[in-house]
């Protein structure tokens, strides 16, 4: 795009043509203010903060709505300048009810900024202030009228953002109100975007409110737990009684994938960590009951009993089942220590896609999955099956908004009509469980058609949407999964004649790509190599067992046929999400590790109290296999983290430590002691030692020493380390994984999981909770209403 | 729900003046508002789902504008201007005339719901100030003598 050199304040500033006054300002950090102005909204032109003096225009202009044109000559910091924000500062001051000390946005307002720079504390108006009381829109969402400074930054959020329209403006000029859309209430997503939005505390979330002040808190950027998106978000925590209190989430910096969006769950869902039936203590069964004991206790008991029933039994009377919601370090481990510590490849988890089956179709191909920032810039989108708008919010307003703003083609094939036709350059209905014949007729197979057709989908629209397909470039296909197994390998062979075409395949849960990624798979290593060709890992670990290990189902049946003689369940609920006969593993010893006293943990012997995502540090990768780093803000105190129980575990066995977890090696550094590093000073030899993956790690219960062995040993994680403990998200590729093996596909099972659920977790929050019984509720008075 | 033949006529005709559908959402206000006397929620949600809008935004439009309303009105709606040239001519005594002669204060309706009144702003007749406007018709040069027989005249034709 041509470049356009324009002044500001005697300074040259060059920006493609286009640009906005605002930001070509901005880019040549000259600040200028601004309510109304939202990068990526519609232009407002409402609040007139960012008036500026343009030579030869009679009269001031908003900087947002001009856009830049050749030789401008603009200043900024004049006194008229001046004087004409500190009038509008006045006047949004005339109704605004002054109650800083309590707002929620108190110390974060863009209203007491302005108000401190412009100074205009002082009012010339006397009239009364127009009151009018808090209101409740929703669990999630509520507006305080007065404070309000119309700036219609929530309606156009609301509505071009999210695709929602749930917010409007009614009345008009200084008689407009923000208005929801039933009335009195809110009938929506509960996104919370309008709140973070909101650039004062008109608008303020149930979980917050009133809760705390933006500078009591500490703030840690971590990465989401809920679907497996991976949005970033910045929790803010504080003491409190029982360790350190999660008390906000938002990302309001935009860093990370997804800018300043969240949905419900990441946004607001973070309550399952305080919720009182948490466990605190390890708990045994005595005389039949779960009995609190000590950590001493139950490790020395773990240890004896798996030492036992491996010395008698062998590897393959222990099963171990991991987690798709705890860190790859946390996976990695614990299939390194059920191969190398227990002898067996029994392990598996929930699995929700079919990473095997893309790995294998991957394999020996060049790069071409497509990570979570490729879905904003891509010119098409070709989704096939699953509801983003529901199971994946990231991803479909990363979707929703690359076709707003880029103006990209998205190609919706679906068997519901699902939200996401909307913005749908073309939208296919075809009938339910015609996925994979449809990925069969896009690699061409011409005879699988036929499934697809009903009295909305026919022939020849199929066809002309696989030559549509066909034409263009840089295509992301991105399917959920009911793609498996063979119907992967035909997204991938149809992907490939694309030029630049990429894949994303869809599955559930924050970390199930990691847990896959990880091998927590009976048949598969890390990386996707398969058991009987462990290579590397062969020599590094010093023996992998060779037999193919059994799956959960094979688990339970040999679990009742008494083979199994004893279970390891890592954050795993599998009798309350598949619904499994909870005495199908009576006649084993059964340890839990988790933080609620789940439907799977009832029946266990022995439960570890677990910390979950928010409370440990390590990676997560998500669904496109994008690397982030998950940071410990919260705290709970009684609990440990996965990584250090299965490492305990592994010491009370008599195992050697060193053979499981790379650490201490080699450590006779100088840690920083002689180098001169005062305190609150930045050691920067160990910032260096630690951006290059070369920091000693003292412990075994560290994390970062088993993150070394997954950079070293996976396949795509040789990322930049520096990159991922700066926060910023590695996209991990398949291309260079194992061959991967064709898996059953009937061991997939989607979790079904909607916008205000979240498996076990979402039961535990009060947050999701309220939403769906809100909900519920207005559809039963519909209901009758209808009647 | 059901609107008259000349309306389908005319909102049809309409979708093709404008390149985008909601464009025709005012003018289809005020067909409807004509014709069933105010924007019931019915007429809301009807041409909301005709013009591919939520209801809010309907309603959005709707709060913008004074002449449209959402609450039923009396058979003669009458608006009595009292910007600065029909007040400086006497345009407040006329609409307190008119509210004790209706028994109803601004934005009021008479029980027999033949009347509802309203103070406006500036209807564009201020060389014959002071004005009043009922339904479409104007009424210029008033006194409350004057103002007297205009509704009169109306009540007339309204109990006929
Ligand atoms: S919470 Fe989200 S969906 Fe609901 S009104 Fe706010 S922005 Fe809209
Ligand atoms: S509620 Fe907040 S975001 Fe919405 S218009 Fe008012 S000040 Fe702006
Ligand atoms: S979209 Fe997914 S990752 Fe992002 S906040 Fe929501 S649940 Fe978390
Ligand atoms: S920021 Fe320009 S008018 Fe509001
Ligand atoms: S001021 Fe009354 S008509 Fe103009």
């Amino acid at each position: 795009m041509a470049e356009v050199n324009i002044t500001v304040d005697g300074k040259k500033v060059t920006a493609p043509a286009g640009t906005l006054l605002i930001e070509a300002c901005k880019g040549a950090g000259i600040e200028v203010p601004s309510f109304c102005y939202y990068p990526n909204l519609s232009l407002q032109g409402a609040c007139r903060m960012c008036l500026v003096k343009i030579e030869k225009m009679p009269k001031l202009q908003t900087a947002c709505t001009t856009v830049i044109s050749e030789g401008m000559s603009v200043t900024t910091d004049t006194e008229e300048v001046h004087q004409a924000r500190k009038s509008m500062v006045e006047m949004l001051l005339g109704n605004h009810p002054l109650d800083c000390p309590v707002c929620d946005a108190g110390g974060e307002c863009e209203l007491q900024d302005m108000t401190f720079s412009y100074g205009a504390a002082e009012s010339k108006y006397i009239d009364a202030k127009n009151h009018k009381e808090e209101q409740q829109w929703s669990p999630v969402v509520y507006f305080d009228r007065p404070r309000c400074i119309l700036c219609y930054r929530c309606v156009r959020v609301c509505g071009e953002g999210m695709d929602v329209w749930a917010l409007g403006v009614q009345n008009r000029g200084v008689s407009s109100i923000i208005a929801p859309n039933q009335d009195d209430h809110l009938e929506c997503e509960e996104c919370g975007m309008c709140i973070d939005i909101c650039p004062v505390g008109a608008l303020t979330s149930g979980a917050y409110r009133y809760k705390t002040r933006p500078w009591e808190m500490k703030h840690v950027g971590t990465t989401c737990t809920h679907c497996a998106d991976g949005c970033k978000t910045t929790l803010g925590v504080r003491r409190c009684d029982t360790g350190m209190e999660i008390v906000r989430g938002d990302n309001r910096d935009k860093s990370g994938i997804n800018g300043d969006f969240l949905c419900i769950k990441g946004r607001y869902a973070f309550d399952f960590a305080h919720h009182e039936e948490r466990l605190t203590q390890p708990l045994i069964r005595k005389d039949g009951r779960l009995t609190p004991a000590t950590w001493e206790e139950a490790f020395e008991l773990i240890g004896k009993r798996f030492a036992e029933v491996r010395g008698k039994h062998g590897g393959q009377a222990i099963g171990v089942v991991g987690s798709t919601r705890t860190t790859n370090e946390d996976n990695y481990l614990l299939q390194k220590f059920a191969r190398v510590v227990l002898g067996t490849n029994n392990i598996d988890h929930h699995r929700t896609a079919d990473f095997p089956a893309l790995a294998a179709a991957l394999s020996g191909k060049p790069e071409m999955t497509a990570s979570m920032r490729d879905v904003f810039h891509a010119p098409a989108m070709l989704l096939i099956g699953n509801n983003p708008t529901e199971q994946h919010p990231l991803l479909a307003w990363q979707m929703r908004n690359n076709v707003r703003l880029h103006r990209a083609r998205l190609y919706v094939v679906n068997s519901q009509p699902i939200k996401l036709r909307r913005q749908a350059a073309s939208f296919s209905q075809i009938p339910a469980g015609g996925e994979g014949k449809l990925a069969a007729f896009l690699a061409g197979d011409d005879s699988a058609v036929d499934a697809l057709l009903n009295e909305k989908t026919t022939r020849d629209s199929c066809i002309a949407l696989r030559e549509k397909l066909r034409g263009e470039a840089n295509l992301v296909i991105i399917f959920g999964s009911e793609i498996r197994g063979n119907n992967i390998t035909s997204v991938v062979k149809f992907a490939s004649a694309i030029p630049g075409a990429k894949v994303l395949c869809l599955a559930d849960y924050a970390n199930s790509r990691g847990a896959a990624d990880m091998g927590l798979y009976p048949d598969l290593l890390p990386g996707y190599h398969r058991v009987t060709d462990a290579g590397k890992f062969h020599e590094e670990w010093g023996g992998v067992p060779e037999a193919r290990g059994l799956t959960f189902p094979e688990m339970v049946e040999s679990a009742k046929a008494g083979a199994l003689r004893a279970c390891y369940l890592v954050g795993a609920n599998p009798i309350g999400r598949f619904g499994i006969d909870p005495y199908a593993f009576s006649h084993s010893f059964v340890v839990v590790q988790d933080m609620f006293l789940t439907e799977t943990a009832v029946m266990a012997d022995v439960v570890l109290p677990a910390a979950n995502a928010y409370e440990k540090s390590g990676t997560f990768t998500n669904t496109c296999g994008d690397l982030q780093l998950v940071k410990k803000a919260g705290e709970v105190t009684g609990t440990k983290s996965d990584f250090e129980m299965i490492v305990r575990i592994a010491d009370a066995m008599g195992f050697d430590l060193r053979k499981l977890v790379p650490f201490g090696r080699g450590a006779h550094f100088d840690m920083g002691q002689s180098r001169g590093a005062q305190s609150g000073e930045a050691d920067r030899h160990a910032v260096w030692l630690q951006a290059q993956g070369l920091e000693p790690q003292m412990s075994p219960f560290d994390p970062m020493a088993i993150l070394d062995e997954i950079q070293r040993l996976v396949p795509g994680y040789d990322v930049s380390r520096m990159n991922l403990l700066a926060g910023n998200e590695q996209h991990t590729t398949l291309a260079g994984s194992g061959t991967g093996a064709l898996q059953n596909p009937e061991l997939i099972v989607p979790a079904q999981d909607d916008l205000f659920s979240s498996g076990t977790l979402g039961r535990y929050s009060r947050t999701l909770n309220s939403v769906i019984e809100n909900h519920h509720k207005e559809s039963a008075e519909t209901d009758v209403a209808a009647d | 729900m059901k609107f008259s033949d000349q309306f389908e006529q005319r909102f049809t005709e309409m979708l093709t003046h404008y390149p985008t559908k909601r464009s025709v959402l005012v003018p289809t206000l005020l067909f409807a508002q004509d014709e069933i006397g105010f924007l019931s929620d019915e007429v809301i949600h009807e041409l909301a789902g005709r013009l591919d809008l939520t209801d809010l935004e309907v309603r959005n439009v709707i709060s913008y504008y004074s002449m449209l309303t959402t609450k039923p009105r009396g058979k003669f709606n009458v608006q009595v201007c009292t910007n600065i040239a029909c007040m400086l001519r006497g345009a407040d005594e006329l609409f307190e005339h008119c509210e004790k002669k209706l028994g109803i204060g601004h934005k009021g309706t008479t029980p027999d719901g033949l009347f509802s009144l309203e103070e406006v702003e500036c209807i564009g007749a201020c060389s014959w100030a002071p004005a009043a406007q009922v339904n479409y018709d104007f009424h210029e040069n008033l006194t409350p003598d004057k103002m007297d027989r205009v509704l009169d005249e109306y009540k007339k034709k309204g109990t006929q």
